[in-house]
């Protein structure tokens, strides 16, 4: 059984077919990437499987349940995390708290323990903060801890969307574009940050990426998309080789 | 039977005499409504601020005309325009000088700078003119008898200057090269700077308009209410609701909004008991945006990720 | 320059920084004990405003400084709190548990006024909580059964367990107490994850969403909480007052509400107290300087034999006395507020705090605000 099956998903915005039909599933373990011209529906995918939307036909499975009419805050305790392409942190607050915030599908605490800030409270933040802190450790974030998001490069709050992501401690990982705007360097660091997620804790990566050289690196099995239709699947080197895919690439 | 027939004709008559009236009031309180609801409208397109002050601006307009045809002897049409021109000018100032200052900073900081503003601008009007209530001597008088319905004339006078303004704001955005600029400004300012467009003095340029349009809602309303400083408070709130009805964000929806606030203002206010008679046109407003959220015309977007 | 060195998780969840911070809240906490000792009993009823004024801007702040959502209407729950109260005591209930009936009521009806919320988003909402406050009103002068409408209502000078409350300096420390626990029950719910749901609402909701928050939950417990605590407010403020009549719950008030927190400093617990000073007591320092400035001024020009600052004196007495002219005021600050010092109150004190914690090496662009550029909040 796959981790996550996704079965004939479509949507429409105003005519457009967004999405139109696209049918794959991603086995536990392995690094997933979709990819495609700009518009061919990638992020919509991520959008309809976070349920930002609703997919007009077809099914999302995950782990054998079906989550096509799941609310979207739910989808994070089932253990789906993803990141935004425009990357969407909560910029007045700072670092740490943005992690924490990460933990909120993990909490255990309800209104009335907050509120008198009960000792199981307070040890219950405690350990939340131990989980958050072995993640920036994993991401080398201590030095912007503190800091204001606001105030941070464009690089570190890449980095800290992931960040964020992985603190949800999810099964699937959503990567929407993780080496947009990054130089060579930091592609390179994100690329073995992909490879420890997979390796070392366990999770299962689903990228949509532009980077041929980064999908080439990680990916175990690639999907080209164009238009909101499948046109290859396979791994990366058959994908980009794939006839069809080259002409949706460099037109003809 | 047959005295009972005419009778109930009769009352018929005057049900539908005392409807026709009511509608030909609320319909001129609506247009009101619908000015500074269309002010509102403007600059929020333009440049996503909410002026909160546009009530005060109506009452400013009104006392620059009220002192143009009083103080200084100024035949009423001229001391209209004057009052125009005046608010205009102030309300591009307004724009250049303050405004401009706190983009970047969060919408509701903006409102609330525009609410101290409004409060500066009644304490000024205080100052100025005087915490009393003044008339404006209006060419409109007197009254015309319709069937059963009296039509006063200053209701007509509203009902016509906001037709004519609307159709000259129209023609203006869809017909002249500063009208389309300002559509352009207002639907993408990034777009609008690469081609060229002066989007600054656009900005200003929407803020005179919007203030020039509730001089003219305050003028009209004038000889209606009588002038006095908190005449733009008692406006605002109606016109908020006006505008948020129709959608905000939506030129026709404001107009739309108004008129539908005024038409319920005044049924209610002959139909009605006591408490509801003044919640009414809150009660439809929060019934409306329960069932529709974005209001009449408005369009419910979301941020796209 | 004072280093702060963490040592353990817990440094971070406490209230205080370390032990100075601590010993700095002590002595202020001490210094306001004091208070009523030093002034006259007159003062210290007005200063029992600051504390009345504190608690609503606690609530406002949670709402709308923490967790985005404004509300123009918020007076409507102070007057349902206070007319509870007030009503409850008209029937015999003890004191405490009439206070808690008041604020139960209060955030339902916050719950109520809330739900609306869930669809509705900025400005929508604004207007939506104005329509709300309008509506109140309208009730508030209605049900004449309750509220005795335009007549009126007087309240029961406040008795708790037998001891009276009514004097100055009791009341005082009565609404100091409520203020101390206003401000640290909302820190609590700050530093654990409901406070942290409630940036997260403010600053991406589709964020905040993916992280696992219920948006309609957390926004429902936002105008509940924040108007719990308008609900106490109110109870302390039918005492204050005395007498209720729903005349005193406008949207003007509403904005006074609004510009504590502004003036105050939005988004911290610090702003709303910061607010709550200058809100209470700019109108006395208005009344006390209205008719003292002629005098100073006229003093300075027999002394300096310059007579324009005579003439000034007189023209800056005269304009202050004209009826309005508080208001006129309050616009002005808000104003030079947000062009000045966004960040209010609040951030002025913590910019020269910093200045002299930092001294000599304070760097002049620390606060510098980068060149903003204006961020849609349109919804695509």
């Amino acid at each position: 059984m796959s981790l996550f099956a996704a079965e004939q998903i479509a949507i429409n915005f105003g005519g457009i077919k967004a999405v139109d039909g696209v049918s794959f599933a991603v086995e536990k373990g392995e690094v997933f990437t979709i990819i495609g011209p700009n518009g061919a529906g990638k992020t919509t995918i991520f959008n309809l499987m976070s349920r930002i939307y609703d997919t007009t036909e077809g099914r999302l499975m995950f782990e054998g349940q079906d989550i096509t009419r799941v609310p979207p805050h739910k989808i994070a305790a089932l253990g789906i995390a993803r990141t935004f392409q425009n990357i969407e942190l909560f910029e007045n607050a700072s670092l740490l708290q943005n992690l924490l915030l990460a933990r909120h599908a993990h909490k255990k605490s309800n209104f009335w323990s907050e509120l008198l800030f009960l000792p199981s409270v307070r040890r219950m933040e405690v350990e939340h903060r131990e989980a958050v802190e072995k993640v920036i450790d994993f991401l080398d974030l201590q030095q912007y801890r503190d800091s204001l998001i606001v105030n941070l490069p464009y690089g570190v709050r890449k980095v800290t969307e992931l960040a964020r992501a992985l603190c949800t401690e999810p099964k699937l990982l959503l990567l929407d574009e993780p080496s947009s705007g990054l130089n060579v360097e930091e592609t390179e660091d994100m690329a073995f940050w992909i490879q420890d997620i997979k390796k070392l804790l366990g999770i299962t990566v689903l990228m949509v990426e532009h980077d041929m050289t980064l999908v080439s690196a990680v990916s175990d099995r690639v999907l080209a998309l164009n238009y909101g239709r499948p046109l290859a699947m396979g791994t990366p080197r058959e994908v980009q080789s794939h006839p069809e895919v080259m002409r949706a690439y460099l037109g003809g | 039977m047959e005295r009972s027939g005419v009778r109930s004709l009769d009352s018929r008559v005057r049900k539908l005499i005392n409807f026709l009236q009511l509608t030909l009031n609320g319909l001129a309180v609506g247009c009101i409504y619908g000015l500074v609801a269309l002010g509102f409208v403007l600059i929020y397109k333009a440049t996503e601020l909410v002026n909160f002050a546009q009530g005060d601006l109506l009452m400013l307009g009104a006392f620059v005309a009220y002192m143009a045809v009083v103080w200084w002897g100024l035949d009423y049409w001229l001391g209209f325009v004057i009052a125009i021109i005046a608010i205009a000018v102030f309300g591009a100032l307004l724009d250049a000088l303050i405004l401009r200052r706190v983009i970047g900073q969060p919408q509701f900081a903006v409102v609330m700078l525009t609410i101290g503003l409004g409060a500066m601008f009644r304490t000024f009007a205080s100052v100025t003119w005087g915490s009393e209530i003044y008339t404006l001597p209006t060419p409109f008088g007197g009254v015309w008898q319709v069937g059963g319905v009296t039509v006063s004339h200053q209701y007509v006078s509203i009902i016509v200057g906001t037709l004519v303004l609307c159709g000259a704001l129209y023609a203006f955005f869809n017909f002249t090269r500063i009208g389309v600029a300002m559509q352009a400004t207002s639907q993408n300012q990034l777009a609008a700077y690469y081609m060229g467009i002066p989007v600054k003095r656009i900005f200003s340029l929407i803020w005179a308009i919007s203030a020039g349009v509730a001089t003219v809602a305050g003028v009209l309303l004038a000889p209606v209410t009588l002038i006095d400083i908190n005449m733009g408070l008692a406006v605002s709130l109606k016109a908020f609701a006006a505008a948020v009805l129709g959608g905000f964000g939506s030129i026709p929806g404001a107009l739309v909004g108004g008129i539908v606030i005024g038409l319920i203002e005044l049924y209610s206010g002959a139909t009605l008991p006591e408490g509801l008679k003044n919640t009414m046109p809150y009660i439809v407003l929060l019934v409306v945006l329960a069932v529709r959220p974005q209001g009449l015309f408005g369009t419910l977007g979301r941020k796209k990720v | 320059m004072r280093f702060l060195f963490k040592t353990s998780y817990e440094q971070d969840l406490r209230l205080f920084r370390d032990r100075v911070d601590m010993g700095w809240y002590i002595l202020l906490l001490l210094a306001t004990i004091a208070v009523p000792f030093l002034l006259s009993d007159y003062s210290t009823g007005e200063t029992a405003w600051v504390f009345i004024y504190g608690i609503c801007g606690v609530s406002l702040m949670a709402l709308v400084g923490y967790t985005g959502l404004v509300s123009l209407g918020h007076a409507a729950f102070l007057g349902i709190g206070a007319y509870a109260h007030a009503y409850f005591l008209g029937l015999g209930v003890p004191w405490v548990a009439s206070v808690a009936l008041a604020v139960v009521i209060t955030a339902a009806s916050g719950f109520v006024v809330g739900l609306p919320a869930l669809r509705m988003t900025g400005i929508y909402l604004a207007i939506a909580t104005l329509a709300f406050a309008t509506i109140i009103q309208e009730v508030f002068s209605r049900w004449e059964s309750v509220t005795h409408g335009f007549a009126g209502m007087p309240v029961a000078p406040p008795e708790i367990f037998g001891v009276s409350f009514a004097d100055a300096r009791p009341f005082y420390y009565l609404c100091l107490f409520f203020l101390v626990l206003a401000l640290w029950l909302t820190r609590n719910l700050l530093r654990s994850p409901t406070g942290r749901a409630w940036i997260a609402i403010r600053d991406s909701e589709i964020a905040a969403q993916s992280m696992g928050v219920n948006l309609a939950i957390y926004k429902s417990m936002a105008f509940a909480y924040s108007a719990a605590l308008m609900g106490l407010a109110g109870a302390l403020f039918a005492h204050k007052i005395a007498y209720l009549a729903p005349d005193i719950f406008t949207i003007l008030l509403s904005i006074q509400f609004l510009l504590l927190v502004i003036v105050g400093g939005l988004g911290s617990l610090h702003g709303a107290v910061f607010g709550a000073i200058f809100v209470a007591l700019l109108p006395p320092v208005i009344s006390i300087l209205r008719d003292d400035i002629p005098d100073t001024f006229a003093g300075l020009s027999t002394s300096t034999g310059i007579p324009l600052f005579h003439i000034f004196g007189d023209a800056l007495g005269a304009f202050l006395k004209k009826p309005g002219v508080e208001a006129g005021l309050f616009g002005l600050i808000l104003v030079l507020v947000i062009l000045l010092e966004p960040f209010g109150i609040y951030g002025r004190w913590v910019k020269i705090r910093v200045f002299f914690s930092t001294f000599p090496l304070y760097k002049a662009d620390s606060f510098k605000r980068q060149k903003a550029y204006m961020k849609t909040e349109r919804l695509r």
